[in-house]
């Protein structure tokens, strides 16, 4: 059971910055029709040097092999490729140059809930997520009780999904997604969305896809997750890969190269021209703490971040959502914003997130922080999120009036602020 | 969880190549028949969507030819006095609007569907050409239920349709190939460039005018109709009231231009379809 099942040799993918920036239009097409005859007089070198300015490859040289049964982490920071390398692979986006070949049934899973519609039923959603992720409507009819059983919504299987919460939502959406059961399956981060119930329940499901022998290639941000499910990982960094291996090893040197890269202010924007084909309705343009310096974050310090977003669409009802996660990237933490806010098309405003001191133990941290909107009708839809982003580094406590000021790593991350005991009577 | 249950049948072939896009016309359509389940589906969720959550439901089928029909007949028939030959004015309008709504409506579904659709696009593979392809389909339930109310007008007018109706089928196709043959070339181009979305409303009604749907193809000089017969939905509305109501045979010449018009049109459509799909999901 030796044999290659993907094999991907030298695949690029080359985007054109500002092209795709804004939406395209007939007149900005025409204008550069009319100036191509201009362009033509100029010299050849001219032309290279034009061409590689506004021009990035968000994927290049990739070249790796997958045996059958193989479970393939892929990590990297924000904007390394990974997304694209997922998408290439699963036919969503041509590559520009190199080649693909994979043998055997495909599902891929760049999200949960593909095509679902909230005046649709339960019912009638699962069969449409089920035909577009690839599954025979016989394969769906078969399954049907068992993916209702899972998402545990068996009353509420004949509602419009717009009545269900979000929990409920997600279920069923996982549990279609669950119950697909191809030979080779690419899975993006669809475990940083959900409860912690539900990622947990995310997890144990790919290790049993794991486990059938099922080929696996897998992009997340849980180092943790990582370590546990593959045997090997690909660090890819700019859009090259880095380090293949051993998933232990690829981590460590991913997480060494990611604490040398700490920043005080993140520029998606920047990033974000990897991937054009992501315009999100309101998008992150920059992050940075407010009043921390991430290398020396007190013990008991609120956390402050400001962001600057811009509107891509008139929004009048979003809000922010922000996890913590340890350095190996599991979870600490979650919240969602209160406020509701609401932005113009092509307004940038700055905003202000505050997390009231989470107490957290000493050790170095990172968020994630996702705009979005929702309620627990419609369930959460994300417009962006920025992952891996805001490393910071938390100091140990001061140690007054018996604070403990040494940690230990196995007591977990939350110092908790109050420990109360008395003596009953 | 079921380790044991046959795994369920993704319709794709024993092996994927993954390469840069090449060549203008390699359709698959032996992988579009692989999907055609997936299309099934996509009929299936517009029509279900189509009518939920408004208050008199498919009853708005009905109500827009009618009232249009109304409209026409006062202003254009008994107002304007069209020549309209034998035919009742309400009954000649009728007849024209029927396949109209349905082209006018088929053309605006099959140039949104990709971008209507580009949440699924941007995440999942299949032959992008299935959307446009579903998306003629829908709307002919709508044209079923308008039929149904335009036999008792025509019954109303004691017309009865001859053996003529037996060519009824074959102009509702050439209607859904003018649609999805005009709309592949809309639907690729808004996927690009958002300018068509306001470039739609007016290509229909332009196109609305130069189609026999106010007044007969008659009205149009001899010697210039085959430039008009071009359009397809000359052929089309004209065959269509022709096959209803028996009167107003329209020569040979216009279905075989409207054929070949259409022929030509939905090849390039397609190739330019196939060309640009490559390119949709990066930009939408």
């Amino acid at each position: 059971m030796n044999d290659v099942v993907i094999r991907v040799e030298n695949l690029g993918k080359r985007y054109h910055i500002g092209e795709h920036v804004a939406y395209l239009t007939l007149r900005d097409a025409l204008a550069r029709v009319l100036a191509a005859p201009l362009r033509n007089f100029q010299s050849p070198s001219d032309t290279t040097r034009d061409t590689e300015a506004s021009e990035i490859w968000a994927l290049r040289d990739v070249s790796f092999e997958v045996r059958r049964g193989e479970v393939i982490g892929i990590i990297g920071a924000n904007g390394a490729g990974k997304s694209t390398l997922l998408k290439i692979l699963s036919r969503v986006i041509k590559p520009t140059v190199g080649h693909a070949q994979i043998r055997g049934r495909l599902g891929s899973l760049l999200e949960v809930g593909t095509g679902f519609h909230p005046e649709l039923t339960g019912r009638e959603n699962t069969f449409m997520n089920g035909a577009i992720l690839g599954m025979r409507k016989r394969d769906i009819l078969r399954k049907f009780d068992e993916i209702v059983a899972f998402a545990e919504i068996e009353k509420f299987i004949d509602t419009p999904v717009k009545y269900y919460s979000s929990g409920m939502y997600v279920r069923l959406a996982f549990s279609v997604a669950a119950h697909l059961e191809p030979e080779i399956l690419l899975v993006d981060e669809v475990l940083a969305v959900g409860d912690v119930a539900f990622q947990k329940r995310c997890l144990g499901r790919m290790g049993d896809v794991a486990r059938q022998g099922r080929t696996v290639l897998f992009v997340s941000h849980n180092m943790g997750a990582v370590a546990l499910l593959c045997n090997s990982a690909i660090v890819l960094e700019r859009g090259r890969i880095q380090a293949i291996g051993d998933s232990r090893q690829a981590i460590s040197k991913y997480l060494a190269r990611s604490s040398e890269r700490a920043q005080e202010v993140y520029n998606l924007e920047e990033q974000r021209r990897l991937d054009p084909a992501s315009r999100p309705e309101v998008e992150f343009l920059t992050l940075e703490f407010e009043g921390i310096s991430a290398k020396l974050v007190p013990a008991d310090a609120d956390l402050s971040v400001r962001m600057k977003v811009r509107g891509n669409e008139a929004v009048s009802n979003f809000s922010f959502y922000l996890s913590i996660l340890a350095a190996d990237g599991s979870p600490v933490g979650s919240c969602s914003g209160a406020q509701v806010h609401s932005i113009q098309a092509g307004e940038v405003g700055s905003y202000r997130l505050q997390l009231p001191n989470p107490s957290l133990a000493r050790g170095s941290y990172r968020m994630h922080v996702a705009v979005g909107a929702g309620n627990e009708r419609t369930g959460f839809r994300m417009f962006d999120t920025a992952a891996d982003v805001l490393h910071f580094d938390v100091m140990a406590p001061p140690g007054q009036d018996g604070t403990i000021s040494e940690w230990q790593k196995n007591w977990g991350f939350i110092r908790f602020r109050n420990l109360i005991s008395a003596k009953c009577d | 969880m079921s380790a044991n249950s046959v795994p369920a049948s993704i319709p794709d072939s024993a092996q994927i190549d993954i390469a840069p896009p090449s060549g203008w016309l390699d359709i698959e359509f032996r992988e579009l028949w692989r999907y055609r389940e997936l299309a099934y589906f996509f009929v299936w969720r517009a029509i279900k969507i189509r009518y939920k959550q408004t208050l008199i439901g498919a009853a708005w089928a009905v109500v827009q030819p009618v009232a249009t029909m109304l409209v026409f007949s006062v202003i254009f028939g008994y107002l304007g006095k069209m020549p309209t030959g034998k035919l009742p004015y309400p009954v000649f309008y009728f007849s024209g609007l029927l396949p109209w709504t349905y082209f006018a409506g088929a053309l605006q579904s099959v140039t949104n569907s990709v971008v209507e659709q580009q949440h699924v696009v941007t995440k999942v593979y299949f032959p992008r050409l299935l959307l446009p392809i579903s998306a003629v389909i829908p709307g002919l339930l709508d044209f079923a239920i308008g039929l149904l109310v335009f036999l008792p007008v025509l019954f109303a007018y004691h017309l009865v349709p001859g053996m003529a109706v037996l060519t009824l089928p074959l102009y509702i196709l050439l209607e859904m190939a003018t649609a999805l043959s005009v709309g592949l070339w809309l639907a690729a181009l808004n996927s690009l460039y958002r300018d068509v979305h306001h470039l739609i409303p007016f290509v229909v009604q332009l196109w609305m005018l130069l189609s026999p749907v106010v007044y007969p193809a008659t009205l149009v000089p001899e010697r210039w109709r085959w430039l008009y017969g071009l359009n397809p939905m000359v052929g089309v509305i004209e065959g269509f009231r022709w096959s209803l109501t028996g009167s107003g045979q329209p020569s040979n010449l216009l279905p075989a231009l409207a054929t070949g018009g259409v022929l030509v049109v939905l090849l390039g459509g397609l190739a330019f379809f196939r060309r640009m799909e490559s390119v949709i999901a990066d930009v939408v």
